[in-house]
């Protein structure tokens, strides 16, 4: 159960994450320049949904803990998505 | 399990115990997540209704200065992340230097959000200043939340440091070691979410084409 | 028997009850707190109701809009939105589940500290700036950024309030989780506990964008950043969302645990197991989910597109759902019990009628054709105040009666009680009733003078408001009486089941001896 209070993770997969996050970091500043149109914007959110999963999976830990921590998260992300869709059910259809 | 970690204790805060700590630490930062989350609403409204404004506004923003900020808090964090294992190994001497590099980061990247917001005030792009009224209805609101959502993040980066200065006292008096580090836990995720929120701000105010 | 007054901890005086971290110490000031802004709030009301009886005489126009205003932010800010939760919630949580105190005392306590600032800012911003605001408890934009009156003291103190709710939510919600006795599984927890778990929920992932919106209207107050400026190409719809995706499910921060209360009376006064257990647990998880999702229904007329008037418009029929089938197990739970008529469940019952009447009318307005027709009368005044008051304020009512003996150690006297409920009962159905006719006249609300083919509702309607200030006036001075001289109460008056009445009224300190380790479900009666 208490995976996270056990588990303590290596200086040398934090090394891992903080590089793979500068990477990712460059790639999305590469990417930025060059035009994708519709899509662009697209491209630097997943860039930026990936590190961002990367600092919770590793850096917060969240992949050794419960599921019902992971369960609070999503749920969360649920609720803010549903905020700004139903928002979206009024502002494109105006 | 419950009962182990909540027996009679006089004192407050001992009720609860490691996983009831961080269990609040996570409900907390949620809300977080959800008062930001008001934010990121209205910026996708304004960013759908004003593309092609948003888009000349971002112009003036400096690709540069933002990366150099976004390597700053990245790396920032992975010290934090640092700190706490090497605690929890038991090398408190290790983990204060990294909690202190981790609040010198955060300095830099206040010092260099000085220097943006400074500069863009003294071209008179703000919020309701005579230039920015002159120009398209879109670019003053990207500047609007450019300076409310940064203003924000860089609020929580100052209690962030005030925290993490907290535990590196916590940590050189030993109070926080390996047996008991939950404290500078919650303060690490506290950092890695404000981290988080830049990893979005910075494609979505410097990036944008 | 050594209870939590007789053992104030290492302080005295004041500071004995501000710097306690005791859940019931904090539960009882809250309970104090509360009670005070309801009678302001009840009195601002009365206030509002002899104006329209002749408009002019009392009040002036632009005092009347302050009125309403300050009437509509103590009620919902100061009294409805806290109220179970902060005061019985607080006290009886622990108690149920069988803890010795919240999850985070001291956070508790932090979370009280907050409460008081925020009304202190609150109520300060009526003497200091431009005066008392003007704006509606909904502080709608653009009128709120401009207007002169002090909207950001105000705004800035019911931000200070909702820090305290996130807090209050935050930790029962971890208490519930992390600190229940041995052998209280999920499914033995007290109705009551479940509801507040619910209504947790809501408080953390709601609340904070009630938050960041007021900061909003408070820096565009200052800066003009134009959010929620046509005139500067922001949209004031948005802050009509952002205001409702907190303060619709906020409703249900005010009703849920209202619920809870009833679940817990009715099989107590019915002498059976409450009918549906999992039902109306797991009712109170559904209305908290699907009440996220119909907060448009508030902006069927303010401009808001078609497609989304069709969505909020379904969404808020399906939140109708599982608020019946909490009616429908509570009528069941009735069904063939013993029922034992004291206070108490008067009072209950009281809401489920009322909240049923609420409840329907609801359902009329959220048709989107028929809501265009009555939307902004006195049919909405009626419609929320019918839920709001029926059924929170009868539901508080109904906890206060029921748990008295409990939180004081005294009885008070049936007989007034009852007297107090029925003339209470009486008029405010004589109050709201007329509204709804009013309303679907075409009265609008909000209105401080309207043509003379209302004067007879109007009258009535006030007539109403004095008959029903008489009803709280029996039924509070007879509690007071209780309070100050009524006899010694026993441990379980009312033969309850749950852990509460296992203990010594008023429970000593820590609650219990040793924890109780848990055998049984909540309702179980000989």
């Amino acid at each position: 159960m208490e995976d996270a209070r056990s588990h303590i993770t290596g200086y040398k997969t934090y090394a891992y994450i903080w590089a793979c996050l500068l990477l990712l970091t460059g790639l999305t500043v590469t990417v930025a320049k060059i035009n994708f149109t519709g899509f662009s914007v697209l491209i630097c959110l997943v860039i930026a949904s990936i590190k961002a999963l990367l600092v919770l999976m590793f850096f917060m830990h969240v992949r050794y803990e419960g599921a019902f921590l992971k369960g609070v998260i999503l749920l969360t992300i649920f609720t803010l998505t549903a905020m700004i869709g139903l928002t979206f059910s009024d502002v494109w259809y105006r | 399990m419950a009962e182990k970690e909540m027996t009679g204790s006089k004192d407050g805060e001992k009720h609860t115990g490691y996983t009831g700590a961080k269990f609040g630490m996570w409900f907390f930062l949620m809300t977080e997540l959800i008062f930001f989350g008001g934010l990121f609403l209205l910026y996708s409204v304004y960013r759908s209704t004003y593309a092609a404004d948003f888009h000349i506004a971002a112009l003036d923003e400096n690709i540069v200065i933002g990366s150099v900020n976004t390597v700053i808090l990245i790396t920032s964090s992975f010290t934090m992340a640092l700190s706490i294992s090497a605690v929890r190994k038991g090398d408190n001497r290790l983990s204060a230097w990294l909690q202190a590099g981790t609040i010198a980061m955060g300095c830099v990247f206040l010092v260099n959000k000085y220097f943006e917001w400074g500069d863009k005030i003294g071209r008179g792009i703000y919020p309701n200043s005579t230039l920015m009224m002159q120009k398209k209805k879109g670019e003053m609101l990207f500047y609007s939340l450019y300076y409310v959502m940064t203003g924000i993040h860089a609020l929580h980066v100052i209690i962030g440091i005030g925290v993490i200065g907290a535990m590196l006292l916590l940590t050189r008096s030993g109070a926080i070691n390996s047996g008991s580090f939950v404290k500078l836990e919650n303060t690490g995720l506290y950092w890695h979410f404000v981290d988080m929120v830049w990893i979005y701000l910075f494609p979505l105010f410097y990036l944008v084409t | 028997m050594n209870t939590f007054y007789a053992d104030p901890g290492p302080r005295r005086g004041l500071a004995a009850w501000m710097m306690s971290t005791d859940h019931k110490r904090i539960g009882i000031m809250y309970l104090a707190a509360l009670l005070l802004f309801f009678s302001i709030g009840a009195l601002l009301g009365v206030l509002i109701r002899l104006n329209l009886i002749s408009p002019g005489t009392f009040v002036q126009a632009h005092n009347y809009n302050r009125l309403f205003t300050i009437h509509g932010i103590i009620m919902i800010f100061l009294f409805i939105i806290p109220g179970i939760p902060a005061s019985f919630g607080n006290f009886f949580l622990p108690l149920h589940i069988g803890a010795r105190d919240v999850a985070f005392p001291r956070i508790n306590r932090l979370s009280w500290w907050l409460y008081l600032a925020g009304a202190v800012v609150v109520l300060e911003s009526l003497f200091f700036g431009g005066g008392p605001l003007d704006t509606g408890w909904t502080f709608y934009a653009p009128y709120s950024i401009q207007t002169r009156t002090n909207v950001s003291m105000a705004v800035f103190g019911v931000f200070i309030l909702g820090f305290s709710s996130i807090l209050t939510g935050l930790n029962f919600i971890t208490t519930i989780h992390r600190l229940r006795a041995p052998g209280m599984t999920w499914h033995r927890m007290p109705l009551f506990a479940w509801t507040l778990y619910a209504t947790g929920w809501v408080q953390l992932l709601a609340t904070p964008t009630i938050a960041i919106t007021l900061l909003l209207v408070i820096l565009e107050r200052f800066f003009g950043l134009g959010f929620f400026d046509p005139s500067k190409g922001g949209d004031p719809l948005l802050f009509e969302h952002l205001f409702w995706i907190y303060s619709h499910p906020a409703v249900y921060i005010m009703v849920l645990p209202a619920m809870g209360i009833i679940s817990e009376v009715v099989p107590v006064f019915a002498r059976k197991v409450i009918f549906g257990y999992r039902v109306v647990a797991y009712s109170a998880l559904a209305i908290a989910s699907v009440g996220y999702l119909v907060w448009g229904h508030h902006m069927f007329t303010s401009g808001m597109s078609d497609t989304a008037r069709v969505v909020f418009s379904f969404f808020t029929f399906l939140v109708a759902v599982p608020s019946g089938m909490k009616v429908f197990n509570w009528l069941g739970t009735l069904y063939k019990g013993s029922i034992r008529l004291d206070a108490p469940l008067l009072f209950a019952l009281s809401f489920i009628f009322l909240f049923s009447v609420g409840g329907l009318t609801g359902l009329i307005q959220s048709a989107v054709a028929t809501n265009l027709h009555l939307h902004s009368t006195y049919w909405i005044v009626a419609h929320f105040h019918y839920v709001m008051f029926g059924g929170m304020g009868f539901s508080f009512l109904a906890a206060l009666h029921y748990w008295f003996p409990k939180m004081f150690g005294r009885m008070y006297r049936e007989r007034p009680a009852k007297i107090g409920w029925l003339v209470f009962f009486l008029g405010f159905n004589i109050l709201y009733f007329s509204m709804f006719i009013l309303g679907y006249n075409g009265m609008p609300r909000r209105y401080y003078d309207y043509p003379p083919q209302y004067f007879t509702g109007q009258l009535v309607s006030t007539i109403g408001s004095w008959v029903l200030a008489a009803g709280l006036i029996i039924i509070f001075r007879n509690l007071i009486v209780a309070f100050y001289r009524g006899p010694k109460a026993p441990d379980n008056p009312w033969g309850g089941s749950t852990l509460e009445w296992q203990v010594p009224s008023p429970p000593p300190r820590e609650n219990f001896e040793e924890i109780p380790v848990i055998t049984r479900g909540p309702y179980l009666f000989e």
